[in-house]
C-alpha cells in the first residue's frame, strides 16, 4: 500500500510537469489550430535560463529561487512572443502544413542553436530552491516534488482564472471560436495571439525550471521527450481544452511510473502510446475535448 | 582552333595548380594518419574528450620524438555526438576518405560495436579505449581494446558486495538500450548468484532517462542490502540523487561508466556511499602511472586525468608500438604485431592483449566519501 501511494505522487510530480507544458501545446491549438512544435525547446531555454541566473543568485533561498522562476518565465514568455512574430504572424492565412513545418523548423533552430550556444555537454542544474526530505511513515516526499505539485497547482488555476475572469481570456476565447468573427466586433487578434504565445511560452519556462530541480543535469536536447510526452497529454486530454491538458499530463506521468515501477518497464512509452491510440479509438476528440461534425 | 591568350594562361594557371596540390598530397602521404572516433559532445562528451585528450598528449610526444618510421603522426579525429548511427558514419568517412591506417575509440561499447564490423571489413585495425563489452573484439580479428572486459568486472563487483559490502540481497537497475549496461549486469548476476546472493530486483530504464524514482521505489518495497547501478555517470548521479530522496540510504554501486569528473557534480552529497570499478586511478604509485598524471597536469591547465584519459594515450601508444616493431602501417603484419602486444608498461598499467585481443588488468574500486574519490582496492585479474 505505502509502495502504492509512493508510485502515486511519484507519477503526480512527474505528470504535474508534463501538464504545464501540455498547457501551451494546447493554449496555441486552441487559438491558432496548429501544434507549436517549438514549444518543448521553448521549455529547454527555460531551464538554460534558470541555469545562468541561478549562479547569480545564492542557492538554497526561497526568494532567489522564486527569482530564478519568475525570470526564466519571463525570458520564455518572450521568446514565445518573438517566435511568434518573426516565425509565425508571416504565415497567417496560409495552410496549416505550412505553418506546422515552421514549427518544427523553429524547433529544430532552438536545438541546434542550443547546441551552439550552450554548448552539447550535459550541466548540473544549480539547486535554488532550499531541499529537504519529509517522511510520513513509509511515505518519502521531498520538498522539490511538493514545489512541483503546488507551483503547477498555481500557475493551473491562474490560468483558469485568465482564461475565463479576465478581458483579454474573454478575447482569447472569442478568437479561438471565430478569429474573423472576433476581428469585426473590435478584438485585436495580433495583440490576443501573441499575448496566448507568452502565457503558453511562460508556462514552459516554470516547466523547464521544475524539471531541472528534480533532474538536474539539462542539455540543449532535454526538451524533446518531455516535449513529446506533453504533447501526448494535450491529445489525450483533448487538444484545445485546458483542463484536459492538466488531465492528460497528470494521467500520463501516473500511468508511466506505474508501469516504470513495474517488471514491463521496458515498455513504458509503448504503454503510454499503446494508451493513448486506445481512448482515441473510443473518444477521438480526447478525454475531454467535444467532438464536433464538421459542416460542409 | 587556336584557344585565346587568357583561357590559355587561365590553364597554364590550372596546371601549376594542380602540381602544386599534387606535391603537397604526396607530402601528407608522408604522414601516418591516425583515425579516432569519439563522443566529443552530447550526453557522454566527457568520456570523449578525456579520451581525446589522452591520444592528444600521446600524439604530442611520439611527434616530438619524431614520429615512428621516420614519419609523423597525423590525427584525424571526428566527433559522433554520442549518438547511435553517427560512429558508423564518421568511421566510413575515416575508412574511405582520409584512409587511417588504424582507427582509436570508443569508450561505449555500444558505438564500437557499430564501427568494429566496418573496420573488420576493411580490414584495418581498431583499437577500443574503454569498450568493455565481450562482443566488441568478437567482430573479428582487426579488432582490439586495451581495457577489461565486463565478464572481469562484473565478476570483480560481485565479489566486492559479497565481501566488502557484506551484501546478500541486491536488486539491479539497467540500461536496457545499452549493450554495456546489460552486458555488465549478466556478469554480475552470475557470480553474484553463484557467490550464495540473490538477485531480488531487477528494474530497468533506457538511455536518456531522468526519472527513476519509480524503479526506486519498487526496489525500497524490495528491501535489498546494496543496488547494482551498471550505468554511465549521468545516470547513476540522477539515480542516486533520487534514491537518497526517496530515504534509500543503502549502497549503490557501478563499473567503469561512472568514471566521469561530472558525477560528483550532478550528484553531489546523494553519491556518498557509492562504490565504482573503474580501469584507472591517479593515485597509484607506480612511476609509469604518475609520470603520466604530471605530463598529462601540465598539458591540460592542471586537469587530473581519468581512466579514459590514460586508454586513450595507451591505446595510440601500442598501435605506435606496433608500427615500430613491423615496420609496416597496414595489413596483417601490422594486425599481427598488435596482437602480439606483451607487458606493454603505460598509463593505465601493464597491457598484454590475450589471444581474443583483449587486455587483462587490474581493476580499482574507487570509494565516493564525503563528496571525494577515495581509492579503495585493487583487484587483480
Amino acid at each position: 500500500m505505502s509502495e502504492f501511494l509512493q508510485q502515486l505522487l511519484n507519477g503526480l510530480s512527474l505528470g504535474a510537469i508534463y501538464a504545464l507544458i501540455a498547457l501551451g501545446y494546447t493554449m496555441v491549438y486552441g487559438v491558432l489550430r496548429f501544434i507549436n512544435f517549438a514549444h518543448s525547446d521553448v521549455f529547454m531555454v527555460g531551464a538554460f535560463i534558470g541555469y545562468y541566473l541561478g549562479k547569480l543568485v545564492p542557492e538554497n533561498i526561497v526568494w532567489g529561487g522564486l527569482v530564478v522562476l519568475l525570470a526564466a518565465m519571463l525570458g520564455c514568455a518572450l521568446l514565445g512572443m518573438i517566435i511568434e512574430r518573426l516565425a509565425y504572424r508571416p504565415l497567417r492565412g496560409a495552410a496549416t502544413l505550412n505553418v506546422l513545418i515552421t514549427a518544427i523548423g523553429v524547433s529544430l533552430l532552438l536545438e541546434y542553436s542550443g547546441q551552439v550556444f550552450f554548448g552539447a555537454t550535459p550541466r548540473t542544474f544549480p539547486a535554488v530552491f532550499p531541499s529537504g526530505n519529509y517522511s510520513f511513515g513509509s511515505l518519502v516526499i521531498s520538498s522539490n516534488q511538493i514545489l512541483v505539485i503546488v507551483v503547477a497547482a498555481l500557475l493551473m488555476v491562474a490560468l483558469q482564472l485568465i482564461v475565463y475572469r479576465t478581458k483579454i481570456g474573454t478575447a482569447m476565447r472569442a478568437v479561438s471560436l471565430n478569429p474573423k468573427a472576433a476581428q469585426l466586433v473590435g478584438v485585436n487578434n495580433d495583440v490576443v495571439i501573441s499575448f496566448t504565445f507568452g502565457l503558453g511560452s511562460a508556462l514552459a519556462g516554470a516547466g523547464g525550471i521544475l524539471y531541472a530541480l528534480n533532474y538536474p543535469s539539462i542539455d540543449p536536447l532535454m526538451g524533446v521527450m518531455p516535449g513529446l510526452k506533453a504533447f501526448v497529454a494535450a491529445v489525450l486530454g483533448g487538444i484545445g481544452n485546458i483542463p484536459g491538458a492538466a488531465l492528460g499530463g497528470l494521467l500520463l506521468g501516473t500511468v508511466e511510473t506505474f508501469v516504470n515501477g513495474s517488471q514491463w518497464s521496458t515498455y513504458k512509452d509503448a504503454i503510454a502510446f499503446a494508451i493513448l491510440i486506445i481512448i482515441l479509438l473510443f473518444r477521438p476528440a480526447g478525454l475531454l475535448g467535444k467532438f464536433t461534425v464538421e459542416k460542409v | 582552333m587556336k584557344s585565346p591568350a587568357p583561357l590559355r594562361r587561365l590553364a597554364t594557371l590550372a596546371s601549376v595548380a594542380a602540381a602544386s596540390l599534387l606535391a603537397l598530397t604526396a607530402q601528407a602521404a608522408e604522414t601516418i594518419k591516425v583515425g579516432e572516433f569519439a563522443c566529443l559532445t552530447g550526453k557522454d562528451a566527457t568520456f570523449g574528450q578525456s579520451q581525446h585528450k589522452g591520444i592528444v598528449l600521446a600524439l604530442e610526444e611520439l611527434n616530438a620524438a619524431g614520429g615512428v618510421l621516420g614519419r609523423k603522426i597525423e590525427l584525424i579525429a571526428e566527433d559522433n555526438q554520442s549518438k547511435s548511427g553517427e560512429s558508423a558514419t564518421v568511421a566510413k568517412k575515416l575508412i574511405s576518405r582520409d584512409k587511417v591506417v588504424a582507427i582509436l575509440g570508443e569508450v561505449t561499447s555500444g558505438r564500437t560495436l557499430e564501427v568494429a564490423p566496418l573496420a573488420q571489413a576493411a580490414k584495418i585495425p581498431l583499437i577500443a579505449s574503454g569498450a568493455t563489452n565481450p562482443a566488441v573484439t568478437q567482430k573479428g580479428d582487426y579488432v582490439f581494446r586495451v581495457c577489461f572486459i565486463d565478464d572481469f568486472q562484473g565478476t570483480v563487483m560481485a565479489k566486492f558486495a559479497l565481501a566488502d559490502l557484506k551484501a546478500k540481497k541486491v536488486a539491479t537497475l539497467t540500461s536496457v538500450s545499452s549493450a554495456y549496461s546489460v552486458g555488465l549486469a549478466k556478469f554480475f548476476k552470475e557470480t553474484f548468484v553463484a557467490g550464495g546472493g540473490t538477485i531480488v530486483a531487477e528494474q530497468k530504464f533506457s538511455e536518456g532517462d531522468k526519472d527513476f524514482k519509480a524503479q526506486l521505489t519498487a526496489i525500497k518495497a524490495a528491501n535489498v542490502d546494496a543496488i547494482f547501478v551498471p550505468g554511465y555517470y549521468q545516470e547513476a548521479a540522477l539515480v542516486a540523487r533520487q534514491a537518497r530522496s526517496l530515504g534509500i540510504n543503502i549502497p549503490l554501486f557501478g563499473g567503469d561508466g561512472w568514471e566521469s569528473e561530472q558525477l560528483l557534480k550532478i550528484g553531489g552529497e546523494a553519491l556518498n556511499g557509492t562504490y565504482y570499478s573503474t580501469h584507472f586511478t591517479p593515485e597509484n604509485k607506480e612511476p609509469a602511472v604518475a609520470t603520466f598524471v604530471t605530463k598529462f597536469k601540465a598539458r591540460w591547465k592542471n586537469e587530473t586525468p581519468d581512466a579514459y584519459a590514460a586508454l586513450g594515450y595507451d591505446a595510440l601508444y601500442i598501435l605506435v608500438d606496433a608500427i615500430k616493431r613491423s615496420g609496416v602501417t597496414e595489413g596483417p603484419k601490422l594486425r599481427d604485431a598488435i596482437a602480439s602486444t606483451k607487458n606493454f608498461s603505460g598509463a593505465s598499467g601493464i597491457t598484454t592483449l590475450d589471444k581474443d585481443r583483449n587486455a587483462s588488468k587490474p581493476a580499482t574500486i574507487i570509494a565516493v566519501k564525503g563528496s571525494k574519490l577515495q581509492f579503495h582496492k585493487t583487484v587483480a585479474p
